[in-house]
């Protein structure tokens, strides 16, 4: 477990790092100057020259990329152009609207997929089983956004059951966290849609094996010997698939924090685009990257715990 | 083919699909009203015998525009699961012939890499620097298909590479890559057409999210994303300019979804062949 552990926390410092090479050649290759870019076409030579200076322009391209990647791992994000703060004063704010939205989000998910998709293949064939096929199919094909419109002119114009955006701040747990339920709930739709489909079928995969026949011969109730054989099996597929739905969450997030009026990192980074306020976009993006590196090498350490075949495997 | 229809679900997906798809092309030639001109004294009409769909806040026909944003929503999908079958294909072709060679190592690192950015994280980067518009939505979601085409001919190869008419091959002297296109390539088509069908729905909603926050197509161009956004405001009194976009990209995708599970089914006895 320990050389597996050690492995893999190779392979997500290489990811890192080829993440962070490749976030800042795309912003490098913008044709032209990014400081004359940034100013517009009216700003003095002087202006340029100080914005070039400020982000190291005058600087050789390696060394402009170990001063931006040096003051990552230190917490320093650069200086925001346009609001003359640092980016991690600006993010910290941020990342507590952000980071909570795409964990609620899959939290509900979850709590949504799992009973339907084990439901489903529990009583494969039946008009329960339909009932989720189709429902399933239809929530991966309404595209979140619009289903959020819906929701907001719905539930919270016509009958006034949630906010229709704003985010009243975590001073107020209680308030602050049914800001976020209908946002967290759209955007969990389609993911809890797609992991109930993998679901079932890694259920219904387990459920054709040997051993369940074995463990319903020893005299294991279905309940039982679902619970206690077949669940755990079908895990590693629906742990990947959950994995994965994180990064989609979080990158999702950004559109939904739109139309909530959610102030997290999304509208953060409309602004700063905006705004050609690149400092703040390389390093935001830089950090979701982050985040969804880090959640697949936690979800791979979680599959060695869950199956020691992998384990031995690497 | 003929098998496919016999399938409702194909069916019922091929109609809803190839709808909008004949829609963007009648669209070419003719649509009820143009969708470039404002008529402000018609805007915001429901929908009845003259417009169908109604009118949005500058008087253009909902139903007309929704057939022109069809092209848009299909064109960006298209080139999308084009550039991810051109380059990534050849790519899990190769890393499958030889695997576990430094080839084969770099390339499916390098997939790792671009699975580890969300579609709209590339999307953001490259409107960020090179500026919004519907041909980098399609780079953004193109760059994004290129590592699942490249994983997918990568697994179906590598089963493909241990078969005897593949050693035949082998031993009658033919080149690894000759043996890439000639026999392994014809294989692997379905699971291809399969992954296709599906990306292409995918490509569908990631044009239409991209367009919504206004990071694709830009105006004058209709699409249905950017009709959704312009929609938001005024969702409690003209709620049909939010419905029939809408609509349209839920019955695309649903329909283009449904097709490509039928032709998974269809496919699946001899995938099952294949793994034994």
């Amino acid at each position: 477990m320990l050389i597996f552990t050690l492995k893999r926390l190779l392979s997500l410092g290489l990811s890192l790092i080829a993440a962070s090479v490749a976030i800042f050649f795309v912003v490098e290759i913008i044709p032209g100057d990014p400081a004359r870019l940034m100013l517009g076409i009216n700003a003095t030579q002087d202006a340029v020259d100080a914005l070039r200076t400020q982000m190291g322009l005058d600087q050789g391209l390696l060394a402009r990329y170990w001063l931006w990647a040096s003051g990552l791992l230190q917490g320093d994000f650069g200086i925001s152009y346009t609001y003359r703060v640092p980016v991690a004063e600006m993010v910290q704010g941020r990342v507590w609207v952000s980071l909570p939205l795409a964990l609620y989000a899959l939290l509900l998910s979850t709590l949504i997929a799992f009973p339907i998709g084990i439901i489903a293949a529990a009583k494969r064939g039946s008009w329960a089983d339909w009932l989720v096929m189709g429902g399933t199919q239809l929530g991966v094909a309404i595209p979140n956004f619009w289903f959020a419109m819906i929701m907001v002119s719905i539930l919270a114009i016509k009958y006034g059951l949630f906010s229709a955006g704003g985010f009243p701040g975590w001073d107020e747990p209680l308030a602050a966290l049914k800001a976020l339920t209908l946002p967290a709930f759209v955007l969990a739709l389609p993911q809890a849609s797609i992991l109930a489909r993998v679901m079932r079928s890694s259920l219904l995969d387990t459920l054709s094996e040997d051993f369940m026949r074995t463990a319903r011969a020893k005299g294991r109730t279905a309940r039982g010997a679902m619970v206690h054989h077949a669940l755990r099996n079908a895990m590693i597929p629906v742990l990947t698939i959950i994995g994965l739905q994180f990064s989609f969450l979080l990158a999702g997030a950004i559109i939904i924090e739109k139309i909530f009026f959610l102030p997290g990192l999304g509208s953060m980074i409309f602004t700063a685009i905006t705004q050609r306020d690149l400092i703040v976009v390389e390093s935001v993006v830089m950090l979701l990257v982050f985040a969804v590196i880090l959640v697949t090498f936690l979800v791979d350490i979680t599959y060695a715990l869950v199956d020691p075949r992998l384990r031995r495997r690497a | 083919m003929k098998r496919a229809f016999k399938m409702p679900g194909f069916s019922v997906g091929f109609i809803m699909a190839f709808t909008f798809v004949a829609a963007a092309l009648i669209s070419f030639f003719w649509t009820p009203y143009g969708t470039s001109g404002v008529d402000i004294v018609n805007k915001l009409h429901s929908p009845d015998a003259t417009n169908w769909f109604g009118t949005d806040h500058l008087g253009r026909d909902i139903f007309s525009m929704i057939m022109v944003g069809a092209r848009t929503s299909i064109a960006v999908a298209i080139v999308a699961v084009g550039i991810g079958v051109l380059l990534g294909v050849p790519l899990g072709l190769a890393a499958a012939a030889r695997k576990g060679s430094l080839l084969d190592e770099f390339i499916m690192r390098g997939n790792d890499l671009i699975f580890a950015f969300p579609a709209l994280l590339i999307a953001i980067l490259i409107t960020a620097v090179f500026g919004p518009s519907a041909i980098n939505a399609i780079i953004a979601i193109g760059i994004f298909n290129i590592p699942v085409f490249a994983r997918l001919s990568r697994a179906g190869a590598l089963s493909l590479w241990t078969r005897d008419f593949v050693l035949a091959a082998r031993v009658s002297g033919k080149s690894r890559f000759r043996i890439s296109f000639e026999h392994i390539l014809p294989n692997i088509t379905n699971l291809l057409i399969v992954q296709g069908t599906i990306q292409f729905s995918l490509g569908i909603l990631a044009e239409a999210a991209l367009s919504y926050i206004g990071l694709g197509a830009q105006p004058p161009i209709p699409s249905w994303g950017r009709m959704l956004a312009d929609s938001q405001t005024m969702v409690s009194f003209a709620p049909h300019l939010a419905l029939f976009p809408g609509l349209a990209i839920v019955l695309t995708v649903l329909g283009l979804n449904l097709m490509g599970d039928a032709l998974r089914d269809l496919f699946d006895p001899k995938l099952r062949r294949d793994r034994q």
